[in-house]
């Protein structure tokens, strides 16, 4: 076959079938790799929520909501079990105060809001001082385990503010993100659990009687004034 | 026109012996006091960094020169000590000696023979291994042991924030200047002046540099072009700031006397291979260097921004050396 | 011209990397880690694979003067052919390559060989070209990636074996792919300069 005249019907009638030929394999392909992708995708969220709530077999709602003086919302994925009771929920955060700008995490609360596990979803820290927040990388994010932000008002805080949390050698604005972050967890889980969810899910039973005892004083105190 | 003329007298000549050993050693001497001073403040220490620092250059130097480049060893033009000096004087004190040794490395290795040695580099040595440690090892670089009185070694080391930290972290979490230049880890202005405050022990003391500095532009080693206009931009530029919102910036004196930026300025910065060599070439150069660190200090992530601004303005230097071109003899 | 000429051209005579200087993008921005330099390597290697081995196919059905938007369509096809099963199939290195992966459809290679081999030649030498430029490049990156690794992490391949002490971190950085590439090239022009006396 000789060489093609570079005529303006052979331009056209060449490169149309080209990118016939192209668009015909990408659908295949695209097809055939569809349920993959989706699969990976789904795996991704559910080993995020595994890791964040330990234990937890049933079906996730997700609420949308905004904290107060907040301008982007948070997503309050909460859990409910089998049973159709309250098991907690894992709300996908994020903090504007992070040294690489701003980070997501997804942290886990049983119903009484302790926190179950906090996982980091998307960071650009500094590598060697904030990306210890990575569980990979250092055991700072364990020791928000079993802490409850709404009993300490929700001001989680360094060691070095006057808080509870061990702060990163040399990285104190990532570790103050951290807690920034999950106190935006906490206060948006509070906040669907009292406000949105009697209305999104009437039916569901929860079970908070082991809550300490000094938050619901506190909250009854706040409800009288 | 006759008197634009090149007049060349017939010979005997002076010789003038200016040789680039002898500047060198200027250097050498102009960097003395800063010496002094870093080890009446902190003792011991200063003395061991600084001599693992300017050995481990001049052997790093003499191995590459003698087995890579096979050329004629160059290690007696003291080139290499002032690197390692500058080296030292820039990096926190309590830093591991294996770290300072990679530093000689990278400064000598990367930064100079690389590039072919002495008048060949594009970028300062030590500068550039003072930023190769700080992005590689933030955790070691960035703590800072507090200036402690010579006789008082054996003690633990006690570390604290830098002032420019102190402003940086504090402001970044919602304090006021007012009240963090009253904190105590906050040195006054007399103890800044004389270098007791947290820093890299070269660069603590304003006063004991400026001597250096003078020495210097005494003997015409560096003229004052570069010092001056680094200098008076990032005073007017802080200056600036600090008018508008005295509770979110430091006044200019502050900016001038902490960190590194007399050090900077003086030694640093005026570095003969990688400054331009004109007059009006130099003040661009100095300018640039002078926003480029405030900018840093005031809207970077990091407190300092001194060697940053340097290196960057270092590698512009070619084309600052292009614009700013003597005209040749009788050309147009 | 001999084959096995053809397949092992790329590979040290006309490194892309290290001789031609080309698709200096994903070599800088990937290879944070050798098993990343080694999959950026292996998906550019399957694209020039097939884009040569299509172009040379059609090469007499493609006029002169719309070849190039024709290379790129056909390019561009195998690119997110390679994306698509990356995502699908092998997740964990989709997420370390990310962008790079789709930007392999202007990496200089793909194009250059397609050019300047494959648009001249029969589909099987096309083949072992694309092959062997593949191949070439892949090392490259692998040895980039092993390196910085090392430096950087103290592990090659996954495999940790110094402590995190003697970790560098600017070679996991922009700066450190840039030492990196420097002084391996000009090992390797050592190397050609000594075997030419």
């Amino acid at each position: 076959m000789s060489k093609k005249e570079s005529t303006l019907t052979n331009m056209i009638v060449s490169l149309a079938l080209i990118a016939v030929l192209a668009a015909a394999a990408l659908a295949g392909v695209y097809l055939l790799t569809k349920d993959s992708i989706d699969n990976v995708q789904a795996q991704k969220k559910q080993s995020a929520l595994n890791a964040v709530l330990p234990g937890f077999d049933g079906s996730i709602v997700p609420v949308p909501t905004t904290v107060p003086g907040d301008k982007d919302p948070v997503t309050v994925n909460v859990a409910v079990t089998k049973d159709n009771t309250l098991f907690g929920a894992a709300v996908e955060t994020y903090t504007n105060k992070a040294f690489g700008g701003t980070f997501t995490l997804m942290v886990g609360f049983d119903v009484n809001g302790n926190i179950l596990g906090t996982e980091v979803i998307k960071a650009s820290e500094t590598p060697g001082l904030g990306d210890k927040i990575n569980k990979n990388k250092s055991n700072f994010a364990e020791q928000f385990v079993n802490m409850n932000p709404s009993a300490s008002n929700f001001d989680l805080k360094v060691k070095k503010d006057g808080g509870e949390v061990d702060a990163i050698t040399a990285a104190t604005i990532s570790s103050r993100a951290y807690c920034d972050a999950v106190n935006r967890a906490a206060m948006a889980f509070q906040g669907v659990k009292e406000i949105a969810l009697p209305k999104v899910l009437p039916n569901l039973k929860i079970e908070s009687n082991n809550a300490p005892v000094e938050i619901e004083a506190e909250e009854k105190g706040a409800d009288n004034e | 026109m006759s008197d634009r003329l090149l007049h060349v007298a017939g010979s005997p000549h002076v010789h003038g012996d200016e040789s680039v050993k002898k500047i060198m050693w200027s250097v050498v001497i102009a960097l003395m006091p800063a010496f002094f001073v870093a080890v009446f403040y902190f003792g011991l220490p200063v003395i061991i960094l600084t001599a693992v620092s300017v050995l481990s250059c001049v052997l790093f130097e003499w191995l590459i020169q003698r087995f890579l480049l096979k050329g004629k060893c160059s290690i007696g033009d003291g080139s290499a000590v002032i690197t390692g000096l500058l080296l030292a004087f820039c990096v926190p004190l309590n830093l591991p000696i294996p770290l300072i040794i990679l530093g000689a490395l990278v400064a000598i290795g990367i930064a100079k023979m690389a590039f072919g040695g002495l008048g060949k580099n594009l970028f300062n040595p030590a500068l550039t291994a003072r930023v190769f440690l700080l992005i590689s090892f933030p955790v070691q670089m960035t703590s800072w042991p507090k200036a402690t009185p010579l006789w008082s070694f054996g003690a633990d080391v006690v570390t604290g924030p830098t002032p420019l930290g102190i402003i940086k972290e504090g402001v970044k979490n919602g304090g006021t200047v007012e009240s963090l230049m009253g904190s105590p880890d906050m040195p006054n202005n007399i103890q800044m002046l004389l270098g007791q405050m947290g820093g890299s022990f070269g660069e603590v003391s304003a006063i004991a540099i400026l001597i250096g500095a003078i020495f210097l532009l005494i003997r015409r080693v560096i003229s004052w072009h570069i010092p001056v206009s680094f200098l008076l931009t990032a005073f007017v530029f802080a200056g600036i700031f600090w008018l508008v919102d005295p509770t979110q910036y430091a006044n200019p004196f502050f900016h001038i006397i902490t960190g590194g930026m007399l050090l900077g300025a003086c030694f640093m910065a005026t570095d003969m291979v990688t400054s331009p060599t004109s007059p009006w070439g130099m003040i661009v150069f100095g300018v640039g260097c002078g926003l480029l660190t405030m900018i840093i200090r005031m809207f970077g992530a990091y407190p300092e921004g001194v060697s940053f601004a340097i290196l960057i303005m270092n590698s512009v230097v070619p084309l600052i050396d292009k614009a700013f071109k003597p005209k040749t003899f009788a050309g147009k | 011209m001999n084959k096995l000429k053809i397949l092992f051209n790329g590979i040290l005579k006309e490194n892309p990397t290290f001789v031609l200087v080309l698709g200096m993008c994903p070599t800088l921005g990937v290879t944070t880690s050798a098993f990343n330099g080694f999959g950026m390597g292996v998906a550019t290697t399957f694209v020039l694979l097939m884009s040569n081995a299509l172009i040379s196919l059609l090469k007499n059905f493609i006029p002169d003067k719309v070849r190039i938007p024709a290379f790129i369509v056909v390019i561009a096809t195998f690119v997110s052919i390679v994306d698509l099963l990356i995502q699908g199939f092998v997740p964990a290195l989709g997420e370390s390559l990310g962008l790079f992966i789709p930007l392999i459809v202007v990496n200089c290679i793909v194009l250059g060989r397609a050019e300047a081999f494959a648009s001249k030649n029969t589909v099987f030498d096309s083949m072992l070209d694309g092959i062997g430029m593949g191949l070439g490049f892949t090392l490259s990156l692998t040895v980039i990636g092993a390196i910085r690794e090392i430096l950087s992490s103290g592990s090659i391949f996954g495999y940790t074996f110094l402590p995190a002490s003697a970790n560098i971190l600017v070679f996991v950085l922009a700066p450190g792919a840039f030492f990196v590439l420097g002084f391996v090239m000009a090992f390797i022009r050592h190397l050609q300069k000594s075997n030419e006396h």
